[in-house]
């Protein structure tokens, strides 16, 4: 399930942001990805289409790296 | 695709003729209303194109999230136009805080609650225009009206500062800034005023709501990405 997320936001990067797929980890931070603030919500606004989770902005607060992100989804899918 | 320009303040004079500019330009026109249905239905029913009535009060966050539920619903949320507003002019030593609070809500509250919940669709489309009709009173002032100059000219910084956080996603935010314009609002002024308004511009006349829906259909084109940040005036050269 988390594999699946994860993986959902590495291909949401390569083919949305134009992050290269080398750099993308579990452990990468958004920031050092080159993603800022508006960037991760815009993020989050596909992350939804794709998995029906909406995260809030103040959700999103302590989010920090791509690991952060998929384990605040797993946690509100249940 | 369909492509939604919503207009609040859609009934009244500008924003009457910028709905039907935005509807011959093929977007599908949500005319906002906060007070009168039927005057924003006439609205509709006149524009060459497809348009729709669309109740939006811009100083109730509900209101404003359930017209952006009908934009999203019809379409591809492509341009807002912040139209709605009031002038309740008088001379400061008579303007209680309860007439220059309600000026600010309409005029500036409320572009800025609308603005914000155009955001999300926006940069999910990777594409908007957020205009915002401001005034040359804005710049210059105007006796009288220090409620409605200071939340005038705080959407241009406002604007300006949206501009800045958006450029990158392909938003832009700008607005228009008409003189004086004979409208049902406008009717509202003293004599005074209104006379030191046209008086004010070289061109020696009244600016036209149809003049004002050229400026804004012009930066909702496609073409005008590169304009952002941008205060245009409509003004008959007042803000020389």
């Amino acid at each position: 399930m988390s594999q699946d997320v994860l993986n959902t936001i590495t291909e949401i990067l390569t083919e949305e942001f134009g992050v290269p797929a080398d750099d993308i980890s579990a452990d990468a931070t958004f920031e050092k990805l080159g993603l800022d603030s508006l960037d991760v919500v815009e993020l989050t606004l596909v992350l939804e289409e794709k998995t029906g989770v909406k995260l809030e902005d103040e959700e999103l607060e302590d989010v920090r790296t791509l690991q952060d992100a998929v384990n605040k989804i797993a946690e509100k899918q249940g | 695709m369909t492509r939604v320009a919503l207009v609040t303040g859609g009934s009244g004079g500008i924003g009457a003729a910028t709905c039907q500019a935005l509807a011959a330009d093929g977007f599908h026109v949500l005319v906002g209303f906060g007070g009168s249905q039927d005057r924003a239905q006439a609205v509709a029913d006149a524009c060459d194109g497809a348009a729709q009535a669309v109740h939006i009060d811009v100083t109730d966050e509900s209101s404003v999230t359930a017209a952006f539920e009908v934009a999203t619903e019809t379409g591809t949320l492509a341009v807002v136009v912040n139209n709605a507003g009031i002038a309740d002019d008088d001379l400061l030593m008579r303007l209680d805080p309860a007439r220059f609070d309600r000026t600010i809500e309409v005029n500036l509250r409320g572009a800025y609650l609308v603005s914000r919940a155009a955001i999300r669709p926006m940069l999910r489309a990777r594409h908007g225009r957020i205009i915002s009709v401001a005034s040359v009173v804005a710049l210059r002032g105007n006796v009288g009206q220090t409620a409605y100059a200071a939340s005038k000219a705080g959407l241009i910084g406002f604007t300006k500062s949206l501009a800045r956080e958006l450029a990158r996603k392909g938003i832009t935010a700008n607005v228009v800034a008409p003189g004086f314009v004979a409208t049902a609002m406008t009717d509202e002024l003293g004599d005074a005023a209104r006379e030191s308004l046209v008086d004010m511009a070289p061109t020696g006349r009244a600016v036209e709501a149809d003049e004002v829906a050229a400026a804004i259909r012009f930066l909702a084109a496609d073409l005008s990405g590169s304009i952002t940040g941008a205060v245009l005036p409509v003004d008959g050269g007042a803000g020389i």
